[in-house]
């Protein structure tokens, strides 16, 4: 598209390479998937492709290039954002295997999308102006919309990928709303340009600024659920075929928080101190909704819902405080919570696999005799989440509420602590599911008597389930029969679960090199 | 030397994991056994002498948020440290020779709390200290509730949902005291570098108005540990649904991590909210210990009058330390001590007698001493310990305290001693009750066996030898407890000092009058 009769910007490919790698990627997974015989390729393409961008956005690691005339800038932070994402896809990929919904939606289709979505969140932590912004959230948010609805079979999935399409269509109307408002109190699109329109043309503390910067900050809370935007959350993450719902819940909100960071902290710079109590508001509710939300939930992917909506208000406090350190806490948790969650996600995965409960509670009943190789990840998970010490959670929590006590945000820091306290509740109760109760008889087994079908309320041998090989047909849980009575010992659902909990582990004693990465990332952007 | 002491037990459970079943518990004891060892050798290397920090290590952990791994031994924790090797050993090997579900799992978890609880008290870093303060929590949260007693028969509660209540009670303070932690390292440090290094925290000085409010995210979670009147809710269902091993080692030492952060933290870094202060701790420390007295003579469940006498024997501890007076001071370091000595064999008789009797029912117990004439002397020793008999340590400890109290809020003392005489009425009332009065149909009397001995008479014999000397704690915590106490009264001498002699007799050093203490009020 070069070189006609306007002055085409010019383009540093080597800064773009990530992007080019991923739009390429797409192309070619999606081709795969027309032929029968390279179609089983797809997730190794995927892979190949997000280790290719994984690996050009380390090579610029430091350098900090502005790009497309200002329209994309690789900082740390991007790239940091951008590797969040990437693992999560990664992860995500590896949980797909024997996934029905991968192989439902076409082998080429699913994997592609991911790509697509990652490719979108990509550009999003790149973003500096208004337009690359909106285009890079549609990017990202499109193929979840599909993804999400990809089990075909089930009517959750279905109801989950029509709700997100709703709920982020009506976010991104609001984002883009916003938008204009903020276009036209300044004359500009451009990050930086808005923070200078904002002085020069004298539009401080302007209610139209006002406006937009409100409907705004409406749109992202949407994206990244924070109450009392959230209400999709728990529906969505509960209907999603679960690889996508763990990538879901890190990489969208990585990328949409780090357009968040960027706008409000460089482009709404000069609006600080209009912005920061509200904000500040906003992360309060979302950590007392969320929590309080999650206690009654038994359906662990609902329960894990509820849970972001609370970790979203605890990371929003780090843009809350609009300092280095804020946005240093911000990426250090996004990283620790990718892992934490990721733990979660590969056991769920493994128990709607091998049990007929689905997500539910019951799933991982009696898990610490009978899987412990499951049980550990499952348990440092939840811990780490909890905040509690010698995890990566307890390291997160701690740099947020040294950032927020630093910028005088002591308040908010409270309540985090009250929250993680009442998060305690849900949180140690699937550990004591898992330690302290027996084993819930697999239906397979035909010693289940009246103990329950995967319909019904929680605690066992209240409902007059059916017992026997066929699960309950009810409309409760249609998924539920065991699709691989031995998924808890399958490598790729193991593998993954091991390693995000043993990292967690790690950072919570070893913390510094992810200390330092992140305050590279926090640095960036200053 | 002193990161051997703190990481051999996670280690040795580590390693348990790979041995078979019926070893490990044997494993277990030995490991614990090695810490004490390790923790003796660091004691006779102590000098007596210093008021500051000994053995320590110093490194930096996470230096983009002024993080130190900072360790160190001095008067205050040094016969706490000591105490919980012991209590840990008993603990450990009181279990080792019952059988356990998940052993690996059981014994693992038991060594790491001990790194933990040791943890907690060698930290010198604030961030350190909280850390291992809340990880203390999760071993024991596992042992709880997946080993612990099920009430649902009796109308309690189900041991998990026990656990819940006491972690979620413990964890409201310990979070508070994370922000409160992080809060007063940000404001000394007045916008320099950032450190939570206690001493240097010390050095700079925390500012009052920020004092008043950290104060209480402090108190907090060192009430709640304790557990004093009026947040003790978790302790009566916690201590119904811990198994019995495991509550040696916790009514034994982790409520004393609690008393031990007055000294180790609140004194040195937030002394005029200390005195401002003082009278409602005070108050607490003393409905703490009436509250636990009544209630330890109206149980009928054995575990509960051990669980309600340790509310109201820290209860003194406190109002020994907020006394604000060195002898005070010195009297909680002595009684930490001996209350856990005292009330680790406690646990460990009760586990017995449930064995013989099959109930934890005061009630139906009785004539346990007819055929067991060692059992009973033991016993009789640990409950004229528990009540401060004359010539036991306990009564020195309760004397200190007392004397303490008395020169500061003589009111609190007057009550305070009526803590005392209740205390005779309920250990003497456990005693009478399981080891006299008329045998209950179908209960033998069984003599001690051989292995529960082993464990129980070197506790006793710790408790005798205490008595015996206890100047062997007073000389090592007098000078630091001085320096604690000073950073609040303002590095005047208390007016009185009772100093312990060479020769064991009390003598009253005269010094001349201190000013008053300001308190703000």
């Amino acid at each position: 598209m070069a070189g006609e009769g306007f002055n085409a910007p010019h383009v540093d490919y080597a800064g773009i390479a990530p992007v080019i790698a991923l739009t390429v990627g797409l192309i070619v997974i999606l081709m795969s998937g027309v032929f029968s015989g390279t179609r089983r390729w797809a997730p190794g393409l995927a892979v190949v492709t997000l280790g290719a961008a994984a690996g050009l956005l380390i090579w610029k690691w430091n350098e900090n290039l502005s790009l497309v005339s200002g329209a994309l800038r690789v900082d740390n932070l991007a790239i940091a954002i951008s590797l969040i994402a990437i693992a999560a896809a990664f992860f995500a990929i590896l949980l797909s295997v024997r996934e029905r919904a991968a192989d439902e939606a076409g082998h080429g289709e699913y994997y592609a999308l991911l790509v697509g979505s990652v490719l979108g969140m990509v550009l999003l932590s790149e973003a500096q102006n208004l337009v690359t912004f909106f285009v890079a959230i549609e990017t990202l948010s499109i193929p979840l919309y599909i993804l999400c609805a990809t089990n075909l079979r089930r009517e959750g999935s279905l109801e989950s990928g029509l709700k997100y399409l709703i709920v982020g269509s009506l976010g991104s109307a609001t984002l883009l709303y916003g938008m204009a408002f903020i276009y036209g109190g300044t004359g500009s699109t451009d990050f930086a340009g808005i923070a200078h329109g904002i002085e020069a043309n004298g539009m401080l503390h302007d209610p139209l600024i006002l406006i937009g910067i409100a409907l705004m900050a409406v749109g992202l809370a949407f994206k990244t659920s924070i109450a009392p935007f959230h209400q999709w959350t728990p529906d969505v993450y509960q209907g999603a075929p679960t690889p996508i719902t763990s990538f879901m819940a890190v990489a969208t909100k990585a990328a949409a928080f780090a357009v968040f960071l960027r706008f409000f902290v460089v482009a709404l710079g000069p609006e600080t101190s209009d912005w920061q109590t509200g904000l500040a508001i906003l992360a309060a509710i979302s950590i007392v909704v969320g929590n309080v939300g999650a206690i009654t939930q038994d359906s662990l992917k609902r329960l894990l819902g509820y849970s972001g909506v609370a970790q979203a208000g605890y990371m929003l406090g780090g843009i809350v405080v609009a300092s280095e350190k804020g946005v240093s806490s911000l990426v250090f948790y996004l990283a620790a919570y990718l892992f934490m969650n990721l733990a979660a996600f590969a056991v769920i995965v493994a128990r709607e696999r091998e049990t007929p409960w689905g997500d539910d509670i019951r799933g991982v009943r009696g898990l610490g005799a009978e899987r412990p190789a499951l049980a550990w990840p499952l348990t440092i998970s939840m811990l780490a989440l909890a905040g509690l010490p010698a995890t990566a959670g307890f390291i997160g929590k701690l740099y947020l509420i040294e950032a927020l006590v630093e910028g005088d945000f002591t308040w908010l820091a409270v309540f985090i602590a009250v929250g993680t306290m009442i998060s305690l509740a849900y949180y140690l109760r699937v550990v004591a599911a898992m330690w302290m109760s027996p084993g819930t008889a697999p239906a397979g087994g035909g010693a289940v008597a009246g103990g329950g079908g995967p319909a019904g309320a929680s605690g066992s041998g209240g409902a007059p389930g059916t017992p026997g090989s066929t699960p309950v047909i009810s409309g409760a849980a249609p998924e539920a029969d065991p699709v691989d009575p031995d998924a808890g010992r399958r490598w790729y659902l193991v593998a993954p679960a091991i390693l995000a909990a043993g990292i967690t582990v790690f950072l919570g004693v070893i913390p510094q090199p992810l200390v330092d990465w992140a305050s590279h990332a926090g640095a960036s952007l200053f | 030397m002193i990161n051997a002491l703190l990481w051999l037990p996670l280690a040795v459970g580590f390693v348990g994991f790979f041995l078979p079943k019926r070893l490990v518990g044997w494993w277990a004891t030995a490991g614990a056994v090695a810490t004490l060892a390790i923790g003796v050798i660091m004691a006779f290397g102590f000098d007596n002498g210093v008021a500051g920090l000994q053995d320590t290590v110093n490194t930096t952990w996470i230096s983009g948020l002024g993080v130190n791994y900072s360790l160190g031994i001095d008067g205050l924790n040094l016969f706490l440290v000591l105490l919980t090797a012991v209590l840990w050993v008993g603990g450990i090997a009181f279990a080792a020779f019952r059988t356990q579900d998940r052993p690996h799992l059981f014994f693992f978890l038991m060594l790491a709390a001990e790194t933990a609880t040791l943890g907690s008290f060698l930290s010198q870093d604030l961030l350190l200290f909280v850390l291992f303060f809340d990880l203390m929590l999760v071993p024991f949260y596992f042992l709880f509730g997946a080993w612990g007693v099920d009430r649902s028969s009796e109308g309690g509660p189900t041991a998990p949902a026990a656990t819940m209540k006491m972690m979620i009670y413990t964890l409201i303070g310990s979070l508070l005291m994370l922000v409160g932690a992080i809060a007063v390292a940000i404001v000394s440090a007045r916008g320099g570098h950032l450190t939570f290094s206690i001493q240097a925290i010390q050095e700079q000085g925390v500012p009052l108005g920020s004092q008043r409010w950290i104060f209480w995210f402090f108190a907090a979670a060192f009430l709640v540990k304790m557990p004093a009147f009026l947040v003790h809710g978790w302790m009566p269902d916690a201590y119904r649904a811990a198994p019995l091993p495991v509550l040696v080692v916790f009514s034994g030492v982790l409520a004393k991590v609690g008393a031990y952060g007055f000294l180790r933290v609140v004194l040195p870094l937030m002394p005029q909210a200390t005195a401002q202060f003082q009278t409602i701790v005070l108050l607490v420390a003393l409905a703490s210990i009436l509250y636990g007295s009544v209630m330890a003579f109206t149980q009928t469940n054995v575990r509960l009058i051990a669980g309600y006498s340790s509310v109201a024997q820290l209860g003194f501890i406190t109002a020994g330390i907020f006394a604000l007076r060195a002898d005070g001071s010195d009297g909680a370091i002595l009684q930490m001590v001996n209350h856990g000595l005292v009330v680790a064999p406690l646990f460990i008789i009760v586990a017995i007698l449930v064995e013989r009797t099959g109930t934890e029912d005061l009630r139906s117990m009785g004539g346990m001493a007819m055929r067991a004439p060692v059992l009973a002397v033991l016993f009789l020793v640990v409950a004229l310990a528990t009540l401060a008999m004359p010539g036991s340590a306990n009564f020195i400890g309760e004397f200190y305290i007392l004397n303490g109290l008395f020169e500061s809020k003589i009111v609190f003392a007057c009550v305070a001693i009526s803590g005392v005489a209740m205390s005779a009425y309920y250990s003497l009332r456990l005693y009478q009750r399981t080891m006299h009065n008329r045998k209950p149909d179908g209960v033998a009397s069984r003599e001690i066996s051989l292995r529960d001995g082993v464990i129980l008479a070197p506790l006793v014999l710790c408790i005798v030898g205490l008595a015996l000397y206890p100047q062997l704690i007073l000389h090592r915590a007098d000078p630091s407890v001085q320096q604690s106490v000073a950073a609040v009264t303002g590095g005047d001498e208390p007016k009185f000092a009772a100093k312990v002699s060479d020769e064991g007799n009390y003598k009253r050093v005269e010094v001349e009058e201190a000013p008053e203490l300001q308190v703000i009020r």
